[in-house]
């Protein structure tokens, strides 16, 4: 009797913290495609706020999904040798040059963004485009993505793989190419699902080294939630979820979603 | 190309990107912070000049409010859920995780949606009781955010630390008279305590460098980040903000270091 009124008592305690966090998710898609939020769902189904905020935002939209892909770039041709070299050392050099690039992890967005700012902010070409933006998107995810693929080097013998492909007469780079990489797959795949994801929802960094012309997607959502009508705002937080969610469901199956990095949303 | 030769050749990208993107601007930052009418003694500022003191105050306090409600609640939730099994569970795991991936500002909305001005606890609250409940610009709802975001990523740590948790001790303890809440005094937390610590510091710098929740919610609160943020853009006072958002990079650097050294391997993204 009394375990099943504890049992009743966590399930319900659970339950609420469940709504806490999900029923204004569901608000905010259902105002989305509301003809009138304030009068409610009776007032109708509409996509007219999606539409809208399609007209209004476009840019914002197909920019977040171009320095996404534009971070993942970076972060694989960067990170893959990097996390294969740091792998091989595993010396003291190794591993303080694994702190420096986990560093942009522990130290707030605005630093970093303020750090880039004073440095770039007068190459007035750099600064103004997008391109600054995705310098401070690759130094906050490449740690996603060293960290993934060192996991799965960890692993793995990735010392017999590579003396096996080498006394076969493979040269160093063939190696790499043939047996490393593609021996890194899933460490590749989950490092670069994360790398995206955050990249689409940086917003920290993005707030402070976009310009009118640069906007971001979660920069245009502030912007909407600051100066559009509720409908319209959740209309766009709707694009959002829409974009994030194959993300999120795709880092649950092939992944191991829950044994990654446990900290994402900024 | 011998092999050493090739391993050296894989840092070559990294140490490009690292150096160019992220060591020489926060050197550059770092001097920055001393370059003001005051030199070195901005970095004193914050302690010392009464206003950044209460800032960095309520700041600390917010963190360290969010931190203790975080680990209590997930700690109960994530006991139940790695414990007992039942109809829904997959469903209410995926609900309580779900919110990992927002960022602060959609974070910042969905307290808009719960207590804002068409908010759904006004809307409750003028139905049951006549008056209509808006906090969510105040330091109640900056609260619910950070709570927000910080109740997904503990209750993951929580679950994995209890699901290597030893059922057997817990019944021992039973066996021996001790009651229910001896065994969480006793077993459960101290067992717990590794993932606490972790976890804990995660939330709690997170919380000291969130920005995006509090910059949609536009509260009248004063944090941290959102000084640095006015010191920056409206009163141009760069060299301050410089200052100010090393302080705040080392207090969160400090916390998941000294959590880490009690042998948590947690990555944070601080924000």
């Amino acid at each position: 009797m009394r375990d099943r009124l504890t049992f009743a008592a966590q399930l319900v305690f659970t339950a609420l913290v469940a709504a806490f966090l999900i029923v204004p998710a569901v608000l905010s898609m259902l105002a989305g495609v509301t003809l009138n939020y304030f009068r409610g769902i009776q007032s109708g189904l509409t996509l007219q706020w999606v539409v809208q905020v399609w007209q209004l935002y476009p840019d914002t939209i197909v920019r977040s999904f171009v320095i996404a892909l534009a971070t993942l770039g970076v972060t694989l041709v960067v990170g893959i040798p990097a996390a294969y070299a740091l792998h091989l050392r595993n010396d003291r050099l190794s591993r303080t040059i694994e702190e420096i690039i986990t560093l942009p992890l522990a130290i707030p967005g605005l630093a970093l963004a303020l750090a880039l700012l004073l440095t770039y902010g007068g190459f007035s070409d750099f600064r103004r485009s997008w391109l600054f933006i995705l310098a401070g998107h690759a130094i906050f995810t490449l740690p996603f993505m060293v960290r993934s693929v060192m996991a799965v080097f960890g692993a793995i013998d990735l010392k017999s793989l590579d003396e096996g492909a080498a006394s076969l007469g493979a040269l160093p780079w063939r190696r790499f190419r043939d047996v490393i990489v593609p021996n890194a797959a899933p460490g590749i795949l989950a490092g670069s699902l994360m790398v995206v994801t955050l990249s689409l929802g940086e917003f920290n960094l993005t707030w402070m080294l976009h310009t009118p012309l640069t906007k971001t997607l979660p920069v245009g959502l502030a912007d909407s939630y600051a100066s559009m009508r509720l409908e319209v705002a959740s209309a766009y937080t709707l694009v959002f979820f829409v974009m994030i969610i194959p993300l999120l469901v795709a880092m649950q199956i092939f992944a191991g979603y829950r044994g990654g990095p446990s900290a994402l949303s900024r | 190309m011998s092999k050493r030769t090739f391993v050296g050749v894989c840092f070559v990208p990294l140490a490009v990107l690292v150096t160019a993107f992220f060591l020489l601007p926060m050197a550059r930052l770092i001097v920055t912070g001393a370059s003001g009418q005051d030199g070195l003694r901005a970095y004193a500022a914050i302690v010392l000049d009464p206003r950044y003191r209460a800032t960095l105050f309520n700041t600390i306090s917010l963190a360290a409010a969010t931190t203790i409600a975080t680990l209590v609640i997930a700690t109960i939730s994530g006991l139940f859920l790695q414990r007992r099994r039942f109809p829904g569970h997959a469903l209410l795991v995926a609900m309580l995780t779900f919110p990992l991936a927002f960022p602060g500002v959609v974070v910042g909305f969905m307290i808009i949606l719960l207590a804002g001005r068409q908010g759904l606890l006004g809307d409750l609250t003028l139905r049951l009781f006549g008056t209509k409940e808006v906090f969510a610009y105040s330091l109640q709802g900056l609260f619910l955010g950070y709570l927000y975001f910080s109740i997904p990523r503990v209750i993951l740590t929580i679950m994995a630390a209890v699901e290597k948790l030893d059922p057997s001790l817990e019944e021992a303890a039973r066996a021996l008279g001790a009651g229910p809440w001896r065994v969480v005094r006793d077993i459960i937390v101290p067992a717990l305590a590794p993932a606490f610590i972790a976890s804990g510091a995660i939330a709690f710098a997170t919380a000291m460098g969130a920005f995006g929740t509090a910059f949609t919610l536009a509260t009248d609160v004063a944090v941290l980040p959102m000084l640095i943020y006015t010191e920056f853009t409206l009163s141009a006072n760069i060299a301050l903000a410089a200052a100010l958002s090393v302080g705040l990079g080392l207090i969160t650097w400090a916390i998941l270091a000294l959590a880490r050294s009690y042998g948590g391997t947690s990555i944070a993204a601080a924000g």
